[in-house]
């Protein structure tokens, strides 16, 4: 296999530094809604100026650089090894290079390992598909967003949630609430349905990767994710949470199966500094999405 | 809401003047200090009944910087240059709750006059704000180039190797370091009151 090092190197740098299109311009829209002098506006113009200078600059946009979040997906006869082994080399190298916050911290010790390499450090996921080409998608998941995700088991009297979307919904409020400013809002909320407390996470941060302007292609579903980015909004919670109209960009549900005896709604909470990008390689050409 | 502008040493007439929602931009010297500072400085300035010889130094120099002055809440990645100056390359705040147990004693100590950091603090920090006339300024999170590129120079850092390079105190001068004020010295805490906003807007989206 041909050393695809750099490659990954520039795919982690423009992640870090580069914030894309479609968060930006939901940030510029955001903007445009808050109220002229109103510290939820001054926040989202501190916001894009700092967006604009990162990339000038190729500096982080965040000095939390977050956990590197790799799913790649390759064509019938790669190796994972050589493909791990690679973009493990290009995380030490991109963290040299400054474009990475070192991060990984072993819990039982304390140490920080300086590389951004540990045992389970970065993630990965590993899918061989049908295409003929190699696709590396990238997030970068803070920490302080990280924190303010929740999971919910239903029913839950608490909320009078029950075992359907009418739940569900009551469940992703309950949590855009309970985050107030504290996971760097405006943020994205990845939603999942089912699964069990493992996988149910795994899904909902696998909502990520979606373009913000997609919709679930089931239209309740879909719905259901326009419907709460309005009453997620309605919460006032604004920008950092200094009070506004904005508080979420955009909300992305999906569901998996489930146990009868179970029914988890998990909601992750991505800052604003929603950072993502793919790799494309194909017939020995790289770009980045 | 008003757009206004701070230099230290920040007297407490201008403290008292400001009130939640204001936009602040920051000009002068400020202090870079978080979980280990906050711990040292507890261990070594507050609880003690003397300050122990060898910490006397650092003890005079934090009094000169933060008499009027400013903390920072922040971990800071840095780079130092040929000639071994330091720079502030990425510096967002961190969160600042945890020094809840701790602030109010550290602004009484020394007559800090604003903590910058994320996330707000709590009643104990916000009492010392109304008594002794202090903010606590909300830099926006995240923001991390942009306010690095506010740090005009980086002047001294002390215990950079008891504490670590994101736990020292970095001295830094600033010049349009961008805020709100989300606690004033009136009593007023923005978080509280978005808090309980936001439960009564929760409260009536569940009841559709
Ligand atoms: S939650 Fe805030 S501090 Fe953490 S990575 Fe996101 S923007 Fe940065």
């Amino acid at each position: 296999m041909e050393n695809l090092v750099p490659h990954f190197v520039e795919l982690i740098r423009r992640a870090a530094t580069d914030l894309p299109a479609d968060v930006e311009a939901a940030l510029r829209r955001a903007r445009g809604q808050e109220e002229a002098g109103s510290a939820a506006q001054g926040t989202l113009d501190a916001i894009l100026e700092n967006v604009q200078m990162s990339r000038e600059r190729s500096t982080p946009i965040c000095q939390d650089t977050g956990t590197p979040i790799f799913y790649v997906y390759y064509p019938t006869g790669w190796s994972t090894l050589t493909l791990k082994k690679q973009i493990r080399e290009a995380v030490a190298e991109a963290t040299a290079k400054s474009y990475l916050r070192p991060n990984s911290v072993n819990s039982l010790t304390g140490r920080n390992t300086g590389n951004n390499l540990g045992e389970d450090f970065p993630y990965f996921h590993f899918e061989e598909w049908e295409e003929d080409y190699l696709k590396v998608e990238l997030m970068l998941k803070g920490g302080g967003c990280e924190n303010v995700g929740a999971q919910y088991s239903l029913p839950d009297t608490r909320m009078d949630a029950d075992r359907d979307l009418e739940g569900v919904r009551r469940a992703v409020l309950d949590a855009v609430y309970q985050a107030q400013g504290m996971g760097c809002a405006p943020a994205v909320i990845g939603v999942a349905i089912g699964g069990d407390r493992g996988t149910s996470y795994l899904k909902s941060k696998e909502q990520f990767y979606r373009p913000l302007e997609d919709a679930h292609p089931d239209p309740k579903i879909a719905a259901l994710e326009q419907r709460l980015i309005e009453e997620a909004n309605e919460l006032g919670v604004g920008p950092m949470g200094f009070g506004g109209k904005t508080t979420v960009l955009s909300v992305k549900i999906d569901s998996l199966e489930r146990l009868p005896a179970c029914y988890f709604v998990s909601a992750s909470y991505m800052c604003w500094a929603d950072r993502r990008r793919t790799l494309i390689y194909r017939d020995g050409q790289a770009t980045i999405e | 809401m008003a757009h206004i502008e701070l230099h230290t040493p920040i007297s407490e007439a201008a403290i008292r003047a400001l009130h939640v929602g204001d936009q602040v931009s920051l000009h002068g010297m400020a202090v870079t200090a978080r979980d280990a500072a906050h711990k040292y400085i507890m261990e070594n300035f507050i609880r003690p009944p003397a300050v122990p010889a060898s910490e006397q130094a650092l003890h005079a120099e934090l009094q000169r910087l933060w008499r009027g002055g400013v903390m920072y809440h922040c971990g800071p990645v840095v780079r130092q240059d040929d000639a071994g100056r330091w720079h502030f390359v990425s510096a967002g705040p961190t969160t600042s709750i945890r020094e809840e147990p701790y602030e109010a004693d550290v602004i009484a100590h020394f007559g800090l006059r604003a903590v910058i950091g994320k996330g707000g603090m709590g009643p104990k920090t916000l009492a010392a704000c109304r008594e002794h006339g202090a903010v606590y300024l909300h830099a926006v999170g995240g923001a991390a180039t942009l306010i690095a590129s506010s740090v005009q120079e980086v002047t001294a850092v002390y215990k950079k190797e008891a504490l670590g390079v994101p736990e020292a105190f970095w001295v830094i001068r600033v010049a349009g370091f961008p805020a709100v004020v989300t606690m004033d010295a009136h009593g007023q805490s923005l978080h509280e009151r978005i808090a309980e906003g936001s439960a009564q807007r929760l409260a009536a989206l569940m009841a559709r």
